[in-house]
């Protein structure tokens, strides 16, 4: 049978500093950038007009433009999308100098009728228009924000009843850290941000959560089984019997998210190429930034896993195959939940 | 509880039956314009009862609000009301299924309308200054003594009755006073006394009208409601219909005997007053009777007027009429009206008194909206999308399956085969509740494939490590499922209350992502655990002395 990384014994916790410096090295420039340029948001959130139009056959951005230069629309922005006859004219609210809440739609009508002059009615179908005003688009980045807070407020109660809140807290500072990088991955790749962009950062949220909740289940498990190793150690440990899970679950899941980015079609591509992002990050971020975090916040706010003998061993200096008896079940574990 | 495999396997089966029932295609009843005539037809198709998102079935998504710029409305909340009951009346120019009209929060509305492909007419219709007007019925019946002459000018014309053995029947419902007397209910109107007819033949309009429980009112069933529509569209009956009579639909469809009909009223073209002299209109309860009641005021002119029409039309029947559309059953004129006055809905609840309040408002105060969001998705778009979606899902859910099935070998195909009815509890899920499945959704879908494994990669990797440590296949079966639960349960119910908070933060596309992440979560769960937990007991028990576990 295969057996990926079976009995692995890697020291993954040395290694933070470096993980530090890669992760730092990812979300500085990111962030540079977005504070310069911000970020490309959809008409959604600018308030604003799209248009998918379809072509019988390639006609060029260019003369797109001139139909529309001709009508008098001249801060659109023009794109292929997807198919080489297909485009998507965009004009943003602020750029294209129209403030009210009905001017949004008419736009939409205008860029019609401009292509109908220079197309030629007929020679184009209107796949999709959206016509978002601007209070709608102030509303949905108000909400987004919200999303993020509640959720993190929410994990943080329920990591503080299941575990306790070192273990909360260490898991939502991790998960903020994936928001951050996914930011930066985001503005290098220049993805739009949509409704359903903000979707998959927040699914990024659950499956990162996900992720680190795995490796710290397993950390309170062997907290209990060995009563002397340190907490280097068992971090250590925890990640290393854990590590065939977390190769196998991205692997399918980097699968699905595959398939999606490859064959889904233009509109759910930026999000499947964050979904995809996320499965890196949230792997990355629950070895290398959870759990150092954890030895962290346990070294300043010493909890009882951390206080007596356990805190001053040496590390190395009690061989691994001694659990001490009796070992408890890992909570929650009783044989009638199992056989639910 | 379910501790044998007898009883395991009958819970596991009443799932999988629920499953399959709440995905059976089922009849449904669509209104849809016939290519041929332009009309309105009602087609009943079989069809999956998963409700399809507009952005995959292509449609019109606008929200509006009311319009404060040029001056503030006092009350935007019953303005808003008053736009979704005058939508609402409207939804029917639209011809198109299910469409939506809903309003959110406190002053916005939401229209959806699936299928529709022109957004110009749609914000036409819907933004159109609301219409209301009062008009006598045809009290001396002038439409009915006219219909024998409306049958022979169609009979002429070749148009043939819908069909010869209903048609017969209706001719005597609808003159005959026998058929009113055994319906008694009806009585309370005027009865259809005189009987004109030359029963020779079975009329192609007359044989689609019953008289209604008034003068002026007739009831079409609903099936034949586009061919009535149809023929009294024809110029040549335009023409005999008498002068000074117009015909118009009613709002409501009613049903009797298992049919539902829609009533077809003949009214004076004049009205006797329009929404422009009403001022007020509130429902009550009256606290004697306990009778719903709606009150109205009218101007100082509309008094005027309305009290030298109304003493004219004593015992007359009066029809609400909003956007050519007559609402509910006209009331009866008691006496001469005033400035103020009353229409009695009898032992009605107050909700219909409050409707018809709103309706005679909407016609008085109409409520300007603005757009503030349009979604337009072409159809071939949204087709395009759900066969890149499934196409997506397939590739994904066929890795997922080689992938688990070569390292986890039996054991892999044992999560595989839970893995197809999770895909199936998922939909289900979906088609019970009712939820809208979206691009998104799909989206979703696809990638809880993935991550519904991961229970029982957990659970398996618990397997492999006891049977490590040299345990017994059945010992570390057990083991294994024990130990992994903390984690599956602890990772679940996170990543499920990021998936809530996403559903009562988000709006429209987001809430369809977030409910599909949902139901897969707890199917996932449901599979994963319980599934494969029955299939290995299965095993085992038919392999008692297995010494190496294909895991």
């Amino acid at each position: 049978m295969i057996r990926l990384f079976a009995n692995a014994n890697y020291d993954f916790i040395k290694w933070r500093r470096w993980a530090y410096g890669l992760t730092a090295a990812i979300i500085i420039p990111g962030f540079a950038l977005f504070l310069v340029h911000g970020l490309n948001y959809s008409i959604e959130f600018t308030g604003g007009t799209l248009i998918q139009v379809r072509t019988p056959d390639t006609v060029g951005t260019d003369r797109i433009r001139g139909a529309l230069d001709a009508a008098g629309i001249h801060d659109a922005e023009i794109q292929q999308f997807g198919a080489p006859n297909e485009y998507v004219v965009r004009a943003r609210l602020g750029a294209a100098g129209t403030t009210t809440e009905g001017t949004t739609e008419a736009t939409a009508t205008a860029v019609d009728s401009a292509l109908a002059h220079g197309l030629g009615a007929g020679r184009y179908s209107i796949g999709r228009t959206e016509a978002v005003g601007p209070k709608v688009g102030r509303e949905l980045q108000g909400k987004a924000f919200l999303a993020i807070f509640f959720s993190f407020i929410v994990t943080l109660i329920y990591l503080a009843v299941r575990f306790e809140w070192r273990f909360g807290l260490a898991a939502v500072l991790a998960t903020f850290h994936d928001i951050l990088t996914t930011i930066a991955f985001i503005r290098y790749l220049n993805l739009e941000v949509s409704l359903v962009v903000v979707g998959a950062v927040l699914t990024m949220v659950g499956y990162s959560l996900n992720d680190t909740i795995i490796i710290f289940d397993r950390v309170r498990e062997n907290l209990r089984k060995y009563r002397r190793q340190n907490l280097y150690e068992i971090l250590n440990l925890s990640i290393n019997e854990t590590l065939p899970r977390s190769v196998l679950t991205h692997g399918t899941t980097m699968a699905t998210t595959l398939a999606l980015v490859l064959l889904a079609g233009e509109i759910l591509r930026p999000f499947a190429l964050v979904m995809t992002f996320a499965i890196f990050t949230g792997t990355f971020s629950s070895i290398y930034i959870a759990a150092p975090l954890l030895m962290y916040i346990e070294k300043r706010w010493p909890g009882q896993d951390a206080r007596g003998a356990r805190a001053f061993r040496p590390a190395g200096t009690v061989p691994l195959d001694t659990p001490q008896p009796p070992s408890p079940p890992a909570a929650g574990g009783s044989r009638s939940k199992a056989a639910v | 509880m379910f501790y044998t495999v007898r009883s395991r396997l009958i819970a596991i089966g009443i799932l999988l039956v629920l499953s399959i029932w709440a995905l059976i295609p089922t009849n449904t009843t669509q209104r849809v314009r016939d290519v041929a005539t332009g009309r309105m037809k009602d087609t009943t198709i079989r069809r999956v009862p998963i409700n399809l998102g507009l952005d995959l079935q292509g449609g019109i998504h606008l929200a509006l609000e009311v319009d404060q710029s040029k001056g503030p409305v006092p009350d935007p909340a019953d303005a808003i009301r008053r736009a979704e009951r005058v939508v609402r009346t409207r939804i029917d120019e639209f011809h198109v299924t299910e469409p939506v009209v809903q309003v959110v929060g406190n002053n916005r509305l939401i229209v959806e309308l699936p299928g529709e492909k022109d957004p110009a007419r749609a914000k036409s219709i819907i933004q159109r200054t609301a219409f209301l007007e009062f008009r006598i019925t045809d009290m001396k019946n002038l439409f009915r003594d006219a219909l024998p002459e409306i049958d022979k000018t169609l009979r002429q014309a070749g148009v043939k009755p819908a069909g010869e053995a209903a048609a017969a029947a209706s001719v005597t419902q609808l003159f005959g006073a026998d058929t009113a007397k055994a319906k008694g209910k009806r009585a309370k109107g005027k009865p259809a006394a005189k009987d004109t007819t030359e029963a020779n033949a079975p009329g192609a309009l007359s044989s689609l009208l019953f008289q209604g429980q008034i003068a002026g009112e007739y009831l079409v069933p609903e099936e034949q409601v586009p061919v009535a529509e149809s023929l009294l569209a024809r110029p040549d009956v335009r023409r005999i219909i008498p002068r000074g009579i117009e015909l118009e639909w009613g709002n409501e469809v009613s049903s009797r005997a298992a049919r539902s009909y829609r009533a077809l009223y003949a009214v004076e073209d004049r009205p006797i007053i329009t929404g422009e002299e009403l001022q007020d209109a509130r429902a009550t309860r009256d606290p004697l009777t306990n009778q719903s009641v709606v009150n109205f005021v009218l101007s100082r002119r509309g008094g005027r007027i309305f009290e030298r029409e109304t003493g004219r039309h004593v015992q007359d029947y009066m029809a609400i009429i909003l956007d050519g559309r007559v609402q509910g059953q006209p009331p009866v004129i008691k006496g001469q009206i005033g400035q103020r006055g009353q229409i009695e809905l009898g032992a009605k609840p107050l909700q219909e008194a409050q409707d018809l309040a709103l309706v005679l408002k909407a016609g008085a105060l109409p409520a300007p909206l603005t757009i503030i969001e349009e979604r337009t998705i072409g159809p071939s778009l949204g087709k395009d999308s759900i066969t890149d979606g499934i196409r997506a899902g397939i590739v994904g859910v066929v890795l997922v399956v080689l992938i688990m099935v070569v390292y986890y070998r039996w054991s892999g195909a044992l999560a595989v085969s839970a893995l197809t009815l999770y895909v199936l509890f998922t939909l289900a899920g979906l088609a019970a509740f009712g939820f809208t499945l979206t691009l998104p959704g799909l989206a979703g879908l696809v990638l809880s494939v993935g991550i519904a494994v991961d229970a029982n990669v957990l659970i398996f990797e618990r397997i492999r490590e006891e049977l490590q440590h040299g345990k017994l296949v059945r010992t570390a079966v057990d083991e294994g499922f024990t130990h992994a639960m903390s984690a599956i349960i602890d990772s679940n119910v996170s990543t499920a209350l990021t998936a809530f908070i996403l559903y009562l933060v988000g709006t429209g596309p987001v809430q369809g992502f977030a409910i599909t992440l949902i139901i897969g979560i707890a199917a996932s769960m449901v599979t994963a655990i319980f599934v494969v937990r029955t299939f290995y007991m299965i095993w085992l028990q038919r392999r008692p002395d297995m010494a190496t576990l294909s895991v």
